[in-house]
């Protein structure tokens, strides 16, 4: 599989993310929010966590508008893959990739701690190796991550299995216990938990590991 | 030319930090606080000749997210 991981002025998850694509044998280059290309043959565009142009204006505001996430958005409507975590997930609903928004948490409070999590859709390239209602740990690390989206929006992500993680204790606010949801065609993936920071054991955890063998087998068949 | 964008959460979208400041006014010995929600102002210094529509546009494409913010502009 080839990976690129997009590099915002503020992004300060990119390493993690490239980290855990490399340890399972993906090929990962790291792509400047500047650039206007994205190298040859890439499958997966990965938007990693941080504060992209420091959370300025909106979270993922300013970076959704940046040269490269025009050749996101084309990569995309090539049915290309993209996983945005955290500020990633921030940028994808910014760009109108993902439905809905993220909101100040409902605390008000910055949270930093791990997480259970439902895995509630597990036919998607990035959750097939999970069982379908298996809790899992990630960590969370974000002030804005209270997941917003009408009633209308809310019904039709539902009825197409398209919430693909649910929080077990919701800790931010986010609408029917939202952390992550899945494109119509399945192949676009925004969370605000962190699965990068729970896939080796000096994390203190593997739970997040299966999110990228699921990828590595996707992408071997494709 | 000067315009000025109002930026506000839309009714119905839960606003945590006007909540907030509800909250702390109440606490303050300010009754009658009924509600408060809290938005953003951006001005802009425009060239002359600036329409709406193309602060409209602005608005649409990166001041206001339209999924749970609404806007104003006033341009003058």
């Amino acid at each position: 599989m080839k990976a690129a991981v997009i590099v915002f002025p503020g992004s300060n998850c990119d390493r993690d993310l490239a980290v855990a694509l490399q340890n399972e044998g993906a090929d990962v280059s790291m792509v400047w929010h500047k650039d206007t290309a994205l190298p040859e043959g890439v499958d997966l565009v990965a938007v990693p966590g941080g504060f992209s142009f420091g959370d300025y204006l909106r979270c993922g505001a300013i970076a959704a508008n940046s040269p490269i996430c025009g050749e996101l958005k084309a990569h995309v409507a090539r049915g290309g893959y993209a996983l945005g975590i955290c500020n990633g997930f921030q940028v994808l609903t910014e760009t109108g990739l993902l439905p809905g928004a993220l909101r100040r948490n409902a605390g008000l409070k910055y949270i930093c701690k791990p997480v259970d999590l439902r895995v509630e859709a597990t036919d998607t390239a990035y959750t097939s190796r999970y069982e379908a209602g298996q809790i899992v740990t990630y960590p969370i690390a974000h002030h804005d991550g209270n997941y917003f989206v009408d009633d209308n929006k809310l019904s039709e992500l539902e009825g197409e299995g398209r919430v693909a993680f649910r929080y077990v204790n919701n800790p931010n606010g986010s609408v029917a216990d939202i952390a992550g949801v899945i494109s119509r065609n399945r192949r676009v993936l925004g969370l605000m938990p962190h699965p990068e920071r729970m896939a080796e054991q000096s994390h203190g955890g593997t739970d997040g590991k299966a999110m990228f063998t699921s990828l590595m087998s996707q992408m071997a068949l494709a | 030319m000067k315009a000025r964008v109002h930026v506000m959460l839309k009714n119905g979208v839960l606003d945590p930090q006007g909540e907030a400041v509800r909250h702390a006014l109440g606490a303050m010995g300010f009754d009658g606080v009924e509600g408060v929600r809290q938005g953003k102002v951006i001005e802009l210094d425009l060239a002359d000749g600036t329409d709406e529509d193309t602060v409209a546009q602005m608005c649409e494409k990166l001041l206001a997210n339209t999924v749970i913010e609404s806007y104003t502009i006033e341009l003058g």
